[in-house]
């Protein structure tokens, strides 16, 4: 079987699908995948779907500075966000900020936490999104919880991680359990595959399903107007991502 | 009508800035104020309390290479698609400076808070994280409104300057700075801003209604120099791009001492010319 597509090209549709529906997406910094992923579920949402790309000057309709993204995440207007970490746990923590040695003063240090103490907390659907799938980044507990996957009761918490998508698989997650669960797994990857590179439990069913392969239309859009649409915030990203 | 005392030149507008101080400073995509920086370097400032609005990059890894910084305050320090912040990460490693870890919308409402004079502002999430836990200075509080609602408190952010680049600004010292909101915040929250612009021009923005709504009035601004692409090698919106090549070349020079050294000496190179 012969390379249809690009994993990047799958990896924009996966997450494409947990975007229908929504009616604003925002994308920050260094998300190049979710961001033509949001612009794909804009395109297909008949003008119903908002898309800030953050980095963007054609694809962001804040004017109100760098605050403006938070304010419209509190005051419920945001729908969908994607966070990652350099490390992410069982129970949905993760870490931006650093791992070995002692905080602060790790033996590898991450840029920090960015917004996501506050927007994991606000957004109702956050994707977890991190290509590389390892047992260095998917640890059984993260080294230090730059915001957690779930909170006490009380807290006040409207949003939360819903959904995970890595370069193998496709997982969600139900707070309420506080665990994953692994819905399929990409084409040209096994199961097995995943249990050796999770370093965390989680629960499948008894037959995983493979994760669909974009279909001739997603692939005609991605790669004619979504492609420069991207190139506008991403333009190394929209070179090599795409099939000819 | 003449022009404000608060236009000086570039160095004039460094010295303003003692050792100690607590500059705040913006985010890659908003106005890095690049020339000033350099020449505080220049100049040999010591023990700065960085803020980063909420972000930063280069700017904070130059400061902290040349031995400027004592505290950095920041949401994430990063030079973004070119990798991690070298000089950053080293210094924590070894311990040579102190880090305030936040968020990015907590910097954000701290100085907002600063900007309206009261002692605090709250804010939604972080309760949980391990950044609540690093941060004394943060407060878990109790909704005075709703009994059982616990909030966080961050005390205001009240930096001394706040110090960034915009496109240009008149000869009353005003500065225009378009739809960058965040450097007007910054502002108000500071106790001066000083600011380098691309271009000065005649006249007032505040006369023309269309300029008027992004300009920052000269009641909050302390000193303005002039600098052409004085936000290089970062971006300027509107302007010119990042310099791809110095970027590419510090991010894997700047691992070691040496390297840094080298690289930051290419940067002074024109600012030495200039001031011969």
């Amino acid at each position: 079987m012969g390379a249809e597509y690009t994993k990047k090209e799958l990896l924009i549709t996966v997450v494409a699908r947990l975007l229908q529906g929504c009616g604003h997406i925002a994308c920050g910094a260094s998300s190049p995948i979710p961001g033509a992923a949001a612009l794909l579920t804009r395109a297909r949402s008949n003008g119903r779907t908002r898309v800030t790309v953050l980095g963007s000057e054609k694809n962001n309709f804040f004017t109100n500075g760098g605050v403006e993204l938070f304010d419209i995440a509190g005051e419920g207007r945001l729908d969908a966000f994607f966070l990652g970490g350099g490390q992410i746990d069982g129970f949905a923590n993760i870490n931006l900020v650093g791992t070995g040695g002692t905080y602060p003063n790790n033996d590898v240090r991450w840029p920090g936490s960015f917004g996501s103490a506050y927007l994991y907390f606000v957004v109702p659907k956050v994707i977890l999104f991190r290509e590389e799938h390892t047992r260095r980044v998917f640890v059984p507990k993260v080294d230090f919880v730059s915001a957690p996957g779930v909170s006490e009761p009380g807290v006040y918490r409207p949003g939360g991680p819903k959904h995970l998508v890595t370069n193998l698989a496709l997982f969600d997650f139900d707070p309420k359990r506080i665990r994953f669960t692994l819905v399929s797994v990409h084409p040209g990857h096994t199961v097995e595959e995943v249990l050796d590179n999770t370093g965390f439990d989680f629960d499948r069913p008894a037959m995983v399903p493979v994760t669909p392969a974009p279909d001739a239309q997603t692939l005609a859009e991605l790669r004619g107007s979504i492609r420069p649409e991207i190139a506008e915030t991403y333009p190394r990203f929209a070179e090599t991502a795409f099939a000819a | 009508m003449s022009m404000s005392p608060t236009i000086m030149s570039l160095d004039a507008l460094a010295a303003l800035v003692p050792d100690g101080a607590k500059i705040a400073v913006p985010t890659d995509y908003s106005g890095i104020a690049m020339a000033a920086t350099l020449a505080l370097i220049r100049r040999g400032v010591r023990n700065l309390h960085l803020v980063s609005v909420p972000a930063t990059g280069l700017q904070a890894d130059l400061l902290i290479g040349a031995g400027c910084v004592a505290v950095m305050e920041t949401a994430g320090v990063t030079l973004g698609e070119y990798g991690g912040a070298p000089r950053f990460n080293e210094a924590l490693r070894k311990g040579q400076i102190k880090v305030l870890d936040a968020t990015c919308p907590a910097i954000h409402a701290a100085l907002q808070a600063s900007e309206k004079g009261v002692p605090f502002a709250t804010l939604r999430g972080i309760l949980g994280s391990d950044l609540l836990l690093n941060r004394p200075d943060w407060a878990v509080i109790d909704n005075p409104f709703q009994q059982g609602d616990k909030i966080v408190a961050l005390p205001a952010i009240r930096p001394d300057f706040a110090l960034f680049h915009a496109p240009m600004a008149d000869e009353a010292g005003n500065v225009w700075i378009g739809h960058r909101r965040e450097q007007m915040t910054m502002a108000h929250a500071s106790k001066a801003a000083i600011v380098t612009v691309e271009e000065l021009r005649p006249g007032n923005f505040l006369d023309d209604p269309l300029l008027a709504p992004g300009t920052i009035p000269s009641i909050y601004v302390g000193g303005v120099a002039e600098a052409r692409r004085g936000a290089a090698p970062i971006a300027m919106w509107g302007r010119y791009p990042i310099d791809d090549a110095f970027m590419r070349g510090y991010a894997e020079a700047a691992r070691t001492e040496a390297g840094f050294s080298r690289m930051l000496d290419l940067l002074m190179e024109p600012q030495k010319a200039a001031a011969e």
